[in-house]
């Protein structure tokens, strides 16, 4: 294997990292509620351009930014859930679909509204350089994010399985109506939930903040990543959604790097088509 | 029942006629393209319904159709000089054929799958496009500027004849999805929708009808497309193959009420008008207020009128499920 080849592998994984992130946070919304949320990538933004707000007045890094920016996205996830997303649980499926998509456009415009659509950069961030290793390079601000991502996936893991309230949830992803019955207010899941979901794409959005470009569209391409993320997964499934993101970061860089990188997002979407095509219920769903 | 009929076909005759006359009388350019425009889309929400709200394949991939059939005549108008009127057809043809090559992998797909695995599709074409030098990647194409005539579907001088012939496509379309609906097919298509498994013990070739109901609907936007194209005469991947076009395509088939034939249509006679003006009167500044507004107007209907409005025109509950 040649030099670039290790060192596109080392991209893959550094992203896919952050893709697993994201994509855990949307397959708990999708798994106990059973609705997309397009506005996922959206939360992602809001996570970003908090972490960026804070640097900029504050002087906070993003390091120190997460804890508010979690409770930050909690709180909007709570809101959303509450205000918009309870109110179609039992329409239409089409109405389900939609409704998010609308969410999705009001915040990446209200961020152009109050941001204007300019593209801006973190610029001193307390993590940031390389390391060599053995003639590949790693980026530290890229590595940092992946050890984030995958503390807060371990610990997402242990909340599901070991606390009551993470098997409350998991039960209730599982069979509603048998949850029902044994007493678990199932509402509260689903606002815990979407709540829960969206402070963990905020997580994602203030590490990504240390490396990657701050804008309101900045959403769109995470957002259809993470679809096809946790499709690729099974939705629902946790385990799934951090495989697929660590599957889905490598297909992209190797992809790109052996055919072209403008095709890397179009090669993601082409093995979310190959897999669902084989495996309908997605790598690790039932 | 025979009354019911009759006063829909009273109130159709009458609805065409005003729509007829309308640039008539009015004749300033922009109503004219609002009208132009909520042909367009309500002819994508009809062909969209036909999946979507008869065979319950919810796509967010009819963009991928729309600018195929818009690539597909002005590349053969532009290199080997075909009529624009059989780049139309073909157009159509490439897109059935397209149509059915993606939506036999997808043909186990259900409910939310299919929704996101028709994003994928969607993306595929557009960032494919964006990169194939043969059809002029981002910079696109632009017609030839031809003679002013009915043969060369190309008209400068009025907007009227565009507004004449799409109001022609919508009216076809109508009276396609109308025949579908009430065929044996229609019901074969909402058997599918409603359960797959009942459907194929029923006897029903799942994966065939909704081959063909894709196929129909694939047609049916692409010849948008191509009237895009002649109208507009120019295209470029991020003005005929973007998401945002899908998803207003699904919206207007939700807020007309999905499962109706003229459903979509009244869906975009409320929705394209009601994001046109909002982009004319807020948009040019670059604020984002008119998407802001658009955003929450989605969000609203899909909360308080997540049936659409057919059902409250229509009045006696007649709505086909």
């Amino acid at each position: 294997m040649d030099e670039q080849l290790v060192q596109q592998l080392i991209n893959g994984l550094l992203i896919g990292f952050m893709y697993s992130l994201i994509a855990i946070g949307l397959t708990l919304i999708w798994g106990v509620m059973n609705i997309v949320n397009f506005a996922h990538g959206d939360f992602l933004m809001l996570g970003m351009f908090t972490s960026f707000w804070l640097y900029t007045l504050y002087g906070l890094d993003p390091l120190f930014s997460i804890p508010i920016v979690t409770i930050l996205l909690f709180v909007l996830g709570l809101l959303i859930y509450r205000f918009i997303v309870s109110k179609v649980m039992k329409g239409p499926m089409l109405a389900q679909l939609v409704v998010t998509f609308g969410v999705s456009i009001f915040l990446a415009n209200l961020a152009v509204f109050l941001w204007t659509p300019d593209f801006r950069l973190i610029e001193k961030p307390l993590l940031h350089g390389t390391w060599e290793l053995g003639g590949a390079k790693l980026s530290i601000p890229k590595f940092v994010a992946s050890i984030g991502s995958i503390i807060a996936s371990v610990f997402v893991f242990y909340f599901l399985k070991k606390t009551k309230m993470g098997k409350a949830i998991l039960a209730t992803e599982m069979d509603r109506e048998a949850a029902l019955l044994m007493g678990i207010n199932t509402d509260r899941i689903n606002s815990l939930s979407f709540a829960i979901g969206a402070a963990l794409v905020g997580i994602a959005g203030a590490f990504l903040s240390t490396y990657y470009y701050i804008y309101p569209q900045v959403g769109g391409i995470f957002g259809l990543i993470a679809f096809s993320t946790v499709a690729l997964g099974g939705f629902g499934s946790i385990e799934g959604a951090f495989i697929a993101g660590i599957i889905i970061g490598v297909a992209q860089t190797l992809g790109g790097y052996i055919f072209d990188p403008a095709y890397k997002f179009a090669i993601v979407f082409l093995i979310y088509l190959i897999v669902v095509w084989i495996r309908p219920q997605g790598l690790l769903g039932w | 029942m025979r009354n019911y009929a009759a006063k829909q076909i009273v109130y159709g005759l009458v609805a065409l006629i005003l729509l007829l006359l309308f640039p008539l009388v009015i004749r300033q350019p922009f109503p004219q393209h609002v009208m132009i425009l909520v042909f367009m889309f309500g002819m994508m929400g009809v062909a969209w319904n036909i999946m979507g709200g008869y065979a319950g394949m919810f796509s967010f991939g009819q963009v991928a159709f729309f600018g195929v059939g818009a690539y597909t005549s002005t590349f053969l108008l532009l290199t080997y000089q075909v009529n624009p009127w059989i780049g139309l057809v073909l157009g159509g043809l490439v897109a059935a054929l397209l149509g059915a090559a993606i939506g036999y992998p997808c043909s186990n797909l259900r409910g939310h799958y299919f929704a996101i695995a028709s994003i994928a599709f969607g993306e595929i074409v557009r960032t494919h496009f964006n990169n194939w030098k043969l059809v002029g990647a981002a910079e696109g194409l632009s017609l030839p500027m031809m003679d002013e005539s009915f043969e060369n579907f190309m008209f400068h001088s009025s907007k009227l004849p565009y507004y004449y012939i799409m109001l022609a496509f919508l009216i076809l379309s109508v009276i396609v999805c109308y025949l579908v609906a009430t065929s044996k097919m229609g019901y074969y298509f909402r058997a599918i929708k409603e359960s797959h498994d009942v459907a194929k013990v029923l006897g029903v070739n799942v994966v065939r009808y909704r081959l063909i109901a894709i196929m129909i609907s694939a047609f049916l936007t692409a010849m948008v497309g191509t009237f895009y194209a002649q109208y507009i005469l120019y295209i470029d991947p991020e003005s005929v193959m973007i998401l945002p076009i899908s998803i207003q395509i699904v919206l207007i088939s939700m807020l007309g009420g999905a499962g109706s034939v003229m459903g979509p249509v009244i869906g975009a006679a409320i929705l394209m008008p009601v994001s046109e003006i909002t982009r004319v009167m807020l948009g040019h500044k670059g604020t984002g207020v008119d998407m802001m507004i658009y955003g929450a107007l989605i969000t609203i209907i899909s909360v308080y009128q997540p049936k659409g409005v057919w059902g409250l025109v229509s009045g006696n509950g007649k709505r086909a499920k």
